[in-house]
């Protein structure tokens, strides 16, 4: 299909058109687009998930044997759940409760966002901030699943991965001011948010580097349940990252490992189709990523990343696998960043069309529009909500002002685990040791 | 060591007799081809590096006479001791470790079914399980991000590299994530990782596979690196990475891991932070890391026949520097001379003199004098490859100009 090599349009035209809607659902927004036309199977959504490529698309691609039949089962579950669904709108997919607690975490990260916004044009931070508006049904939909002993890993697009694994805003927000109240102490800063509480492993500031680590992570739980005999350690890991990472060779590593080890992981695609500058079709010989999945043997699934009640559900189907021993899942998100790649990004290559289409997905609006459809919420609930996160986010901003600068003291503690790695000094004592280390003026 | 080597300097011709004992039980060819290494001694006698490996075998009782705490040599323990090839204290150390804690786990090409290329974790498969000895896909890059990932989430893997050379591959995890992450999360993750391999000049092994990390690693903060060059250090150095809750990176020598030692039967665990005092001296410090030691032991028998009193410190911590050692060394000798197997820019040395000039120099009577590999890509051909590194009789010309 000349969509994959050529018209970058085209292709974003067919991908919000049919994106996950499968014929026989009522779609959560109306179907305004006017090339409406045949559903696109170049998706492969969860319509029709057998690993054959789709038909129509690229000729180039061979027809690949079904491989697993898990891939099957997730469209099916998924696609079971929607016709369920769709039998009466007085049977939601979400409950009451979900869905207040699904609203309020993505407006706490849009409106996080947009403060963070504020701030860096008034000099409170600085550097690279890489803000996720658009993306909040993603981090939600996967993270809103996992418990506590669960870990993320996410890149430097991590505030909101952050925010919905639990970690305070006061703690973000301080740690974007570079005070020492910081959930890094300041150390890390906007690329680097790590909770050992909340078991999110990074922020990483080049793309790929997580993903690895995530892999670790999940070997580490593994580990545990064969090795040190921890019957019930089933924890899961979630390596977040973007379309660009997919060309990367610790993507493809990482796949591979997880897949012939079983490690409970599922890897989080969020194409946002845009590497700063770099259209994903400009950059990817086969766009489509879900494929790469099963070329290492896991399920590949494709889900409209700006419906946050479509992620939950592969999000919910992937991480019970892996719960379950099952082995890994690749999910690729088609998502959207409404801002630009980061603060410093003039963001004039995409095309406004483009952005104003996505703009009418907004997960935020969407879920919205589906509580009150469903009588799940009243308007007066939901702006209770809105006017709770920004108190909340105002603290934030309150709390990290009036929070002290990190010490000088502070400048050679954490370097080391154990400080004796500074080593031994002249004067035959370790540098650890000497009075001026722990004012940060030792010579180390 | 120090009595024992003053006393072949002293009183040693060079011997000739074969040590089959030490050959065939060996059986490695590396140490065959040694016999293409000679030594010409400043009387004119040529000896082949053979020779120095069976006198040293002859004399094995006992390692450096080390600083502080470090314990004596089995000659003077309660226990007899028991002799092993360094490679086999290496993994003596590691399944010990293994055996105390069952965190720790070894991930890396071949090094469970396997057995290690270098035979570093024979057997250890069969007893610990595959998924404790890890047989890991060819991705260096990930596989060791992958032990970053695990040693910050509880477990304290140790990450082998086939090769030092191919954890360049892997110097993106090394250096942003290992170095980095316990730093930029505030201190919330520790990483016990430890990340070791063979590296360094070995017998016309080609460019590639002859490289020295050392170099390229140094300048990353947050991670130590030390250097094994006897079974007594190799062992104690890996007891001592795998308990340190720093990152720390062993770096091993492709043509050491034949070296036959007796060690202690107890349990011994070396500081991470000390340099070892091979010999001491009264004329000249001699600073050296693994395999350049022998040739600067070998150096120092030629230098004592003439008459010199050279002190050989084996620096072992690559980063930190032990600074107290070396400079209690410089205080008492004021002459300096760095033998290393780095290249001339930006090594081990480099630094080392920079070190010392810093902190020392007003204790010293002449500059020091750094003596490191050319810089050049290691030769295939024999010939030239020795030319690259450099010799005992370099040294020995070296110690002769300083001491002027």
């Amino acid at each position: 299909m000349a969509a994959t090599a050529f018209s970058a349009s085209k292709f974003t035209q067919s991908f919000s058109l049919n994106s996950t809607r499968s014929v026989d659902r009522p779609p959560l927004f109306p179907a305004s687009h006017p090339l409406k036309t045949t559903p696109s199977s170049f998706l492969g959504s969860t319509r029709k998930l057998s690993l054959s490529s789709p038909s129509s698309s690229t000729s180039r691609h061979r027809r690949r044997p079904c491989r697993s039949p898990a891939v099957v089962a997730v469209s099916e579950v998924v696609k079971e759940k929607k016709s369920k669904s769709n039998v009466s709108l007085s049977n939601p997919l979400i409950t009451k409760e979900e869905g207040l607690e699904l609203y309020e975490d993505m407006v706490l990260g849009r409106s996080f966002e947009d403060m963070c916004a504020q701030m860096y044009y008034r000099g409170k931070m600085f550097g690279f901030v890489h803000l996720y508006n658009g993306q909040e049904a993603v981090s939600t939909g996967f993270i809103k699943f996992l418990k506590q002993e669960d870990c993320v890993v996410s890149t430097y697009r991590d505030h909101v991965h952050a925010l919905s694994k639990g970690v305070p805003a006061r703690a973000v927000m301080s740690e974007l001011f570079g005070k020492t109240t910081g959930c890094c102490r300041g150390q890390g800063g906007s690329m680097h948010m790590f909770s050992k509480e909340h078991n999110l492993l990074g922020g990483f500031a080049f793309i790929g580097e997580g993903i690895p680590v995530a892999t670790g992570a999940a070997f580490t739980s593994k580990y545990r349940r064969e090795v040190l005999k921890e019957a019930d350690c089933d924890h899961v890991t979630l390596a977040f990252f973007g379309d660009g990472t997919c060309n990367n060779g610790q993507f493809f590593e990482c796949l591979n490992m997880a897949a012939l080890w079983k490690l409970p992981i599922v890897f989080v695609v969020e194409n946002n189709l845009w590497a700063i500058g770099m259209s994903h079709l400009r950059a990817t010989s086969d766009p489509q990523i879900w494929k790469k999945g099963p070329a290492f043997g896991m399920p590949g699934v494709h889900v409209d990343g700006m419906d946050v009640l479509k992620v939950r559900e592969v999000a919910k189907e992937a991480i019970g696998r892996a719960r379950r021993g099952e082995g890994p899942t690749l999910v690729e998100c088609e998502t959207y960043r409404f801002r630009g790649h980061s603060l410093a990004d003039p963001d004039e290559l995409r095309d406004p069309a483009e952005k104003a289409r996505y703009a009418s997905r907004d997960p935020i609006s969407a879920l919205k529009k589906y509580m009150f459809e469903n009588n799940l919420a009243s308007e007066a609930e939901l702006k209770a909500i809105d006017k709770k996160i920004d108190e909340l986010v105002e603290d934030a901003v309150e709390f990290a002002d009036e929070s002290p600068l990190p010490a000088r003291s502070q400048l050679l503690e954490n370097v080391f685990a154990d400080p004796r790695g500074f080593g031994i000094g002249p004067d035959g004592r370790y540098r650890c040791e000497d009075p001026k280390f722990t004012e940060g003026t030792a010579q180390v | 060591m120090a009595a024992i080597v003053q006393g072949i300097g002293s009183t040693a011709a060079p011997s000739a007799s074969s040590n089959k004992f030490l050959l065939s039980s060996l059986g490695s060819s590396l140490l065959e081809k040694k016999r293409n290494f000679f030594v010409v001694r400043s009387d004119g006698k040529c000896y082949t590096g053979l020779n120095q490996q069976q006198r040293r075998a002859q004399n094995v009782v006992t390692n450096a006479v080390a600083t502080k705490e470090e314990k004596a040599s089995a000659a003077v323990g309660s226990k007899p001791g028991h002799e092993l090839l360094l490679f086999e204290a290496l993994r003596e150390g590691l399944e010990e470790e293994m055996d105390r804690d069952p965190c720790v786990c070894v991930m890396g090409e071949d090094v469970g079914h396997y057995g290690g290329s270098y035979k570093v974790t024979k057997g250890l498969a069969e007893k610990y399980g595959d998924l404790r000895v890890l047989d890991t896909p060819i991705a260096e890059n990930s596989f060791t991000g992958m032990g970053i990932g695990a040693a910050m989430t509880g477990l304290r893997p140790i990450v082998e590299g086939m090769n030092m050379g191919f954890l360049l591959l892997a110097f993106n995890q090394i250096s942003n994530n290992c170095g980095m992450l316990h730093y930029t999360s505030g201190g919330q993750f520790k990483i016990p990782i430890v990340i070791r391999g063979p590296g360094g000049v070995g017998r016309q092994l080609g460019a590639e596979h002859s490289q020295r990390l050392e170099s390229y690693f140094q300048s990353i903060p947050g991670i130590q690196m030390v250097a094994c060059s006897t079974a007594y250090n190799a062992k104690g150095l890996m007891k001592a990475a795998i308990r340190s809750d720093n990152p720390v990176i062993l770096f091993e020598h492709v043509l050491l891991y034949n070296l036959k030692e007796r060690i202690p039967d107890e349990e011994y665990v070396l500081n991470l932070e000390e340099a070892e005092m091979v010999r001491p001296g009264e004329h000249v410090t001699i600073l050296t890391y693994s395999r350049m030691r022998y040739h600067v032991m070998q150096a120092a028998k030629t230098l004592v026949n003439k008459g010199y009193d050279p002190e050989v410190i084996d620096i072992r911590s690559l980063k930190p520097f032990d600074l107290y050692t070396i400079g209690n060394s410089v205080k008492k000798t004021h002459r300096v001379l760095i033998v290393e197997e780095c290249m001339r820019t930006g090594g081990i040395g480099a630094s080392l003199t920079a070190a010392i000039n810093e902190n020392f120099h007003d204790h010293l009577d002449a500059p020091i004098v750094c003596l490191s590999s050319q810089d050049v890509p290691t030769p295939y051909a024999g010939t030239l490859e020795e030319w690259t590194l450099v010799q005992p009789a370099q040294i020995v010309a070296a110690v002769e100009q300083l001491c002027l």
